[in-house]
């Protein structure tokens, strides 16, 4: 390969990144290399959305407290919100997540109340059985050559229909089951799907006087809900895979153009299955995860979060044509969600405006994202 | 003919869907370092036969033999594992994905153990600059998406891709027919580099012009039947034309409009 040095007149390229440069290797500007970050307008969005509230909200929403108000419910919509990003970014989409959360959260219930199971073999059994229903999900809309979009829109009436009759049934007419904390008992594995995490080093930092505490020493917070531990481990992960592995390879290619995919030896309908059986996998983690939080379960778990996921994603930079996005602009996007959500309240603002700013941030993101993937192309 | 530099020879190929005859006996071989042109008219069953050659169908009957030995492909990984490599018309490239990431696609070579096992896109990276650089294609960046560049460029970096990874015969599928005067002949120039470096290529077309400029020699096909092959030494680039319109056919409308044809 031809080693040339850059141009002295050059001052644009940092001098410790080593490059191979090829001698007719025109220099990309700055400009259209983070142009071409698809998670680009999920971060603007943030920042102007954090700029918003630091001007508008109470001093109060921006303190450690605050920040874990607002990711907590960001957590639990993120984790559902980057599943949904890859599976869109593979060309499908999947409307019953949110029913997917409610009938997840009633068997795993029914697995720990009715059939006593210890708290691991409910968990174990709650994802197996969310992967089978998400590879069922898959299967249809590969062999059918039906839109995704279709087929899981059924799907979101039969989960969160068998979630009210199996919810009924299991409980003698209740759409509400409780006792499952008491029956899921202490000990590690409880630990890692419920409570905080991080519980030293917050009662270091308050021993140390840097996070606030109360007189008696226990700092205000406690520790980082583990929900929100699971929502940027999932984020990392999810990149990781997405950029740097052949499965993200495949993911982009089976979104991009299935046959061409196809044509080069992706196996396109194995993708696409494990996707489906990814999202029905994290909806069956956001159940464990708020079910494990609050001890019961009700049929109204997950509503409407199929829309919110989806909107999160394309904040995120997902095209709805497939084959573009990212797992890192889901996860702003998911953070802008909590911080409008939980901002509002700390304004003087009505906080049912949030609907009004949902509909106006996704309809931004389309235009946003459509312009991108023109310029990303270069198509006119 | 010298058999050892025979690559792929097909003996009186059919293939049926259902009660469509698409192939009624086509012969054709492709030799190491030749151009072998497939010419025919729209439905003369080329795209048949490129998907039969590729292990997308199987034929109903007749001989298949690659480098001699009878094969069954039964998908078109195992053409590609034979060394046949198609470039289909759709290019077979993602213009939202970047070019590193289109030409590995679907063969990414991976480091390090599993759980941690990854694509070295660095060495990716390197291998697309450097093959885009031989065909002499100004590739900017290699992760400038595929969508970027022209249709020309596009073809080629589909060709070099399939070269890359070990093809032995290259079917191209008609890579002229959407291009520009100048980007066909980046493409035809290109093919004859391909030529040179001893694979065997075959070049559907139903352009004897472009044919003719890189062709060592044409196989014209006519509702699902080869009427012959022929070196380029013995046919002029209007007979070939007639051949390709269908020959008796041609004739009777001649005969109709007075012999002007």
């Amino acid at each position: 390969m031809v080693n040339t040095t850059q141009p002295t007149t050059d001052l644009s390229p940092p001098p410790t990144v080593k490059q191979i440069q090829d001698e007719r290797l025109r220099d990309v500007s700055l400009v259209t290399k983070i142009m071409r970050r698809p998670e680009l307008g999920a971060l603007a969005g943030l920042i102007l959305v954090a700029i918003f509230f630091a001007s508008t909200a109470d001093a109060s929403m921006f303190t450690l407290a605050g920040i874990m108000n607002i990711l907590s419910p960001a957590a639990q919509l993120g984790i559902l919100a980057i599943a949904a990003a890859l599976l869109m970014i593979g060309g499908e989409f999947d409307l019953s997540i949110g029913s997917m959360v409610a009938f997840t959260g009633l068997i795993f219930g029914a697995f720990l109340t009715l059939n006593s199971w210890p708290l691991l073999l409910a968990i174990v059994a709650t994802f197996a059985v969310a992967a089978l229903l998400g590879g069922l999900n898959g299967q249809i809309v590969i062999r059918s050559r039906l839109p995704s979009f279709i087929v899981t829109l059924a799907f979101l009436f039969i989960l969160r229909g068998l979630s009210l009759v199996g919810l009924k049934w299991a409980t003698g007419g209740s759409t509400q089951m409780r006792g499952i904390g008491d029956q899921a008992g202490e000990g590690l594995i409880r630990e890692l799907f419920s409570g905080v995490a991080f519980e030293g080093v917050f009662a270091w930092l308050a021993a140390n006087d840097l996070i606030g505490k109360f007189p008696n020493g226990t700092p205000t917070v406690t520790g980082v809900p583990v929900s929100i531990v699971w929502f940027v481990g999932f984020a990392l992960l999810a990149t990781w895979i997405l950029l740097r592995t052949r499965a993200g390879n495949w993911i982009f290619a089976a979104g991009g153009d299935p046959n061409a995919a196809r044509n080069s030896g992706v196996p396109v309908d194995r993708v696409k299955t494990a996707l489906f059986m990814l999202t029905a996998f994290a909806a069956a983690l956001v159940a464990v995860l708020t079910v494990l939080d609050a001890g019961s379960t009700d049929a109204r778990r997950g509503f409407q979060k199929e829309f919110e996921a989806i909107i999160a994603a394309v904040i995120g930079g997902c095209l709805l044509t497939g084959g573009y996005g990212s797992a890192i602009g889901a996860f702003f996007g998911a953070i802008i969600f909590g911080m409008v959500s939980i901002g509002l309240t700390y304004t003087r603002f009505d906080s049912d405006w949030f609907q009004v700013f949902l509909g106006a941030m996704l309809l931004l993101a389309v235009l946003f994202n459509n312009f991108i993937r023109r310029k990303v192309t270069g198509e006119r | 003919m010298d058999d050892n530099r025979t690559l792929i020879e097909i003996r009186d190929l059919v293939k049926h869907f259902g009660s469509v005859i698409a192939l009624s006996g086509v012969s054709l071989s492709v030799r190491r370092g030749e151009v072998m042109c497939l010419l025919g008219d729209n439905g003369a069953g080329k795209s048949t036969l490129i998907k039969t050659l590729a292990g997308v169908h199987k034929p109903t009957s007749g001989d298949f033999l690659v480098e001699g030995k009878p094969v069954s492909f039964a998908s078109p990984r195992d053409a590609l594992d034979a060394g046949i490599a198609t470039v289909y018309q759709d290019l077979a490239m993602i213009p939202l994905m970047s070019v590193t990431r289109n030409f590995f696609m679907g063969r990414e070579p991976v480091k390090g153990v599993w759980p941690f096992r990854r694509v070295d896109f660095d060495h990716c990276d390197e291998v697309t600059r450097e093959e885009m650089h031989k065909i002499g294609i100004d590739v900017r960046d290699p992760h400038q998406a595929v969508g970027t560049l022209s249709g020309g460029e596009r073809q080629c970096v589909a060709i070099a891709r399939a070269v890359y990874f070990g093809a032995k015969v290259l079917i191209l599928d008609e890579p002229t027919s959407a291009l520009g005067v100048a980007q066909t002949s980046m493409v035809l120039k290109y093919i004859h580099q391909v030529r040179q470096k001893g694979l065997g290529v075959i070049f559907i077309t139903h352009n004897v012009r472009h044919a003719y400029a890189v062709g060592d020699r044409f196989t014209v096909l006519n509702r699902g039947k080869t009427l012959g092959t022929y070196a380029k030494s013995d046919i002029q680039i209007d007979e070939l034309q007639n051949l390709m319109a269908g020959g008796k056919e041609l004739q009777a409308v001649s005969a109709e409009l007075g012999g002007m044809v």
